[in-house]
């Protein structure tokens, strides 16, 4: 059975890393379903999340063949309990009449308004994957004008240092 | 601390990794790095294409298992790598790939002979490097040589702008050893793992190892022999493992897959245990996956973890080395004997033999089988370099094997063209070894411009070339599966004793079985290299076969003979 899995690694700071993960996955047919990249706390070294729809099986071969290249530093496979969360923006099509409702809706899922124009506005939502595909399901009768996601950025819940490999 | 120019750098390094030869094509891109080579206490073999020079630095590797190093120049010198490092890449083959690149201001323009080199190889290199400044180089090429070598080894390119090849720079050997070494420790098998797999071999009545290059590479040929004697479990080889272990050892049953013995996929398709050491499940190897050893659990040692459950999903996957697993296996398992399945390993064998070509007499006729089995008896303990097509498999079948890396061969990428240069670079590395190339008159007309390579370097190569007037194995597909239809299938070759004599070399010509110990001993006589063409059989095939996608044990065998042998022919 397929299902998404959330790969952790901290690469070396250096051209070309990026080419070499995305190589690997297009190669190797891993299908990504995000992959974000920042600056990591270490310096020198960037962070990234990736994450893939595979069976554990697979899941577990994408995080042996990322141990191979060389500038990973480290690489964790992240458990279901573990903590990942998704940005978005959302600008939704609403005009006075309809904007309480839209207000409201915000509310629940703890978005935030970060531009308000006469016929439409812009929402922030950060959650999990899922919260963050219902968020938008649920504004899209609104009319969804644009659309903009982070994909994952996830973090161990707990606290040891990101170490190579995968947990036995 | 001294200051040298990049060049000198590059030399200096290679010279402190113990490299004494260099596979190589000058061009303006590299040239900076060919005039320090004039001070350097390094050999340079020139070759006549670039792609001959990454197999002789694949074939020097094999031969030796040191690093190959290969050394081109930007743009077409570079692109002409491709193939070779990927055939490295396939087979694991440390080597270490030097190319020329623009200057680093003219990168990203278009500049002439500007190629993206490091983004064509990416994905056919362990790793590779773009290094643009004088003073990263040492550490790089330290890096690029540890990494070729470490863990499962295989090609890393190294990418040399014109300008840092120009630039001085301080050289710090010491200050230049790998850093990020430490981030991939060998890995240890785990007591719970060799517990486990002691476990299941204590249960299995009818266990295989599969053994494979895993074995060479990692320096197990002892600890695995010793094994499997200790419990009496008969060894099938991959393509890639003939060699590692012993051919003629009572365990041994000889190569697997699509054109394995019969009785070694049988033996396969029957065991309940299958001890996999340093191989991969190659679809060569297991036919129709669905029904491969149906019976059989499956314990997988490697040391490339990604390997695991990639095509064959298995019982147990010890990731080490096979070395260190076999040992901590060995130390703790008590011997035993498995007579029953022994004897009836030995009633498959005996029914397969009334089949094989050694026992059908010649008529006459020269049999492709018949010359590498000859050529076995004459020189047994030479290294032999094949080519790729039915001449690759009959080498695989009929020449036993013995030593470790007594064969070299394309096994992952089945690159036509590799055995001559691939020879070549094996001789280099062990002069006084007695080398021979086994081509197809395809093959080797892929590659026979190093025949010239070969004569400037006076190197004693033997080269038969088996000739039947087709492209062998693609013919042999055709007639089994597209109904004879011979599409581009049949091939023209040039006198190739006038051709090996117009290089200078040697060369004879043998179209009956009796002219063959005769022509040999000429060949072996002869100081520099010497060739012999032999006219064989024209539609013959390789048997047994396992069509692609069918199961191990669903093989095409050679036709029962009528009358059997009467000929004598050795049947060992
Ligand atoms: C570079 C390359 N091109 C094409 C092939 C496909 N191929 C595999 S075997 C073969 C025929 C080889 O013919 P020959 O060299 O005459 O050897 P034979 O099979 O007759 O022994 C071909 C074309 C290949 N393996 N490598």
């Amino acid at each position: 059975m397929t299902e998404s899995h959330c790969i952790l690694a901290l690469l070396d700071d250096e051209p070309g890393v990026l080419d070499r993960v995305a190589a690997l996955c297009r190669r190797r047919a891993f299908n990504i379903q995000s992959l974000t990249v920042s600056p990591a706390s270490e310096p020198g070294a960037s962070r990234m999340t990736l994450v893939v729809e595979a069976t554990e099986i697979g899941a577990r071969r994408v995080v042996a063949h990322l141990e191979k290249l060389v500038n990973v530093q480290s690489v964790d496979l992240l458990q279901s309990g573990d903590l990942a969360r998704d940005l978005c923006l959302a600008r939704v099509a609403c005009g006075p009449a309809a904007r309480p409702a839209v207000l409201q809706l915000a509310e629940v899922f703890r978005a935030r308004v970060v531009d308000l124009a006469a016929d439409s506005l812009v929402l922030e939502c950060t959650g999990n994957r899922t919260k963050v595909d219902r968020f938008i399901e649920v504004l899209r009768p609104y009319g969804l004008l644009d659309l903009g996601r982070s994909g994952a950025v996830a973090m161990a819940r707990n606290s040891e240092p990101l170490a190579l490999g995968i947990p036995a | 601390m001294p200051e040298l120019t990049g060049a000198q750098i590059l030399w200096e390094c290679l010279a402190r990794e113990g490299v004494d030869t260099v596979f190589g094509y000058p061009g303006g891109a590299i040239l900076p790095a060919y005039d320090a080579l004039v001070d350097a206490p390094i050999h340079h073999v020139l070759v006549r294409h670039e792609q001959g020079a990454c197999h002789m630095a694949d074939g020097y590797a094999r031969a030796s298992g040191r690093v190959g190093v290969v050394v081109a120049t930007s743009g077409p010198g570079a692109t002409n790598l491709v193939t070779g490092l990927a055939t490295a890449m396939l087979d694991s083959t440390p080597l270490v790939a030097i190319t020329g690149q623009v200057g680093s201001g003219l990168l990203g323009t278009d500049a002439f002979q500007e190629v993206d080199v490091t983004g064509v190889t990416l994905p056919i290199t362990k790793h590779n490097y773009l290094v643009t400044r004088a003073e990263d180089l040492a550490g790089v090429l330290r890096e690029a040589f540890a990494v070729a070598r470490g863990g499962r080894p295989g090609p890393v390119l190294v990418d040399i702008t014109k300008d840092a090849q120009q630039a001085r720079a301080a050289f710090d050997w010491d200050a230049a050893a790998p850093k990020r070494q430490h981030r991939r420790p060998t890995p240890q098998a785990s007591i719970a793992d060799l517990d486990q797999a002691l476990a299941m071999l204590a249960q299995a009545e009818r266990p295989v190892i599969l053994a494979g290059h895993g074995i060479t590479l990692g320096g197990a040929r002892d600890v695995v022999q010793r094994f499997a004697e200790s419990q009496d479990i008969p060894y099938a080889c991959t393509l890639l493992g003939l060699g590692a272990l012993p051919a003629t050892h009572e365990l041994a049953l000889g190569m697997m897959g699509m054109h394995g013995e019969a009785w070694v996929n049988q033996a396969i398709q029957e065991a309940d245990l299958l001890l996999a050491l340093g191989m991969r499940f190659d679809d060569r190897v297991t036919g129709k996956l669905s029904s491969y050893a149906p019976k059989a659990k499956k314990i997988h040692v490697d040391i490339d973890r990604s390997e695991f459950n990639k095509n064959v999903s298995v019982d147990l996957a010890i990731h080490g080395d096979v070395q260190s697993v076999v040992e901590g296996l060995l130390a703790q398992a008590t011997p035993r004997e498995r007579p029953d399945w022994r004897a009836r390993l030995r009633a498959l064998r005996g029914d397969a033999s009334v089949r094989d070509i050694q026992s059908l007499p010649d008529h006459g006729v020269l049999y492709a089988a018949h010359v590498i089995h000859d050529l076995w008896r004459l020189c047994p303990e030479a290294t032999v370099v094949t080519d790729v097509g039915q001449h690759q498999m009959w080498e695989a079948q009929y020449w036993r094997h013995e030593g470790e890396r007594s064969l070299i061969t394309s096994g992952g990428l089945g690159t036509m063209g590799f055995a001559l240069p691939a020879a070549l670079g094996a001789q280099k590395a062990r002069p006084d070894q007695e080398v021979w190339v086994v081509a197809g008159d395809g093959g080797f007309q892929m590659t026979s411009c190093e025949l010239m390579t070969a004569v400037q370097e006076g190197l004693p190569l033997r080269i038969a070339v088996i000739n039947n007037g087709f492209l062998g194995m693609v013919r042999q597909w055709q007639e089994f599966f597209y109904e004879r239809r011979y599409a581009a299938s049949p091939i023209q070759s040039p006198d190739f004793v006038k051709l090996a004599e117009a290089y200078g070399l040697t060369a004879f010509r043998v179209d009956s079985r009796g002219q063959i110990a005769e022509a040999v001993a000429k060949a072996r006589a002869v100081t520099g290299p010497s060739l012999i063409e032999f006219r064989v059989q024209q539609e013959d095939s390789v048997f047994p076969m396992v069509p692609a996608g069918a199961a191990l044990d669903e093989m095409i065998r050679r036709p029962a003979p009528s009358v059997l042998a009467e000929t004598g022919a050795d049947t060992a």
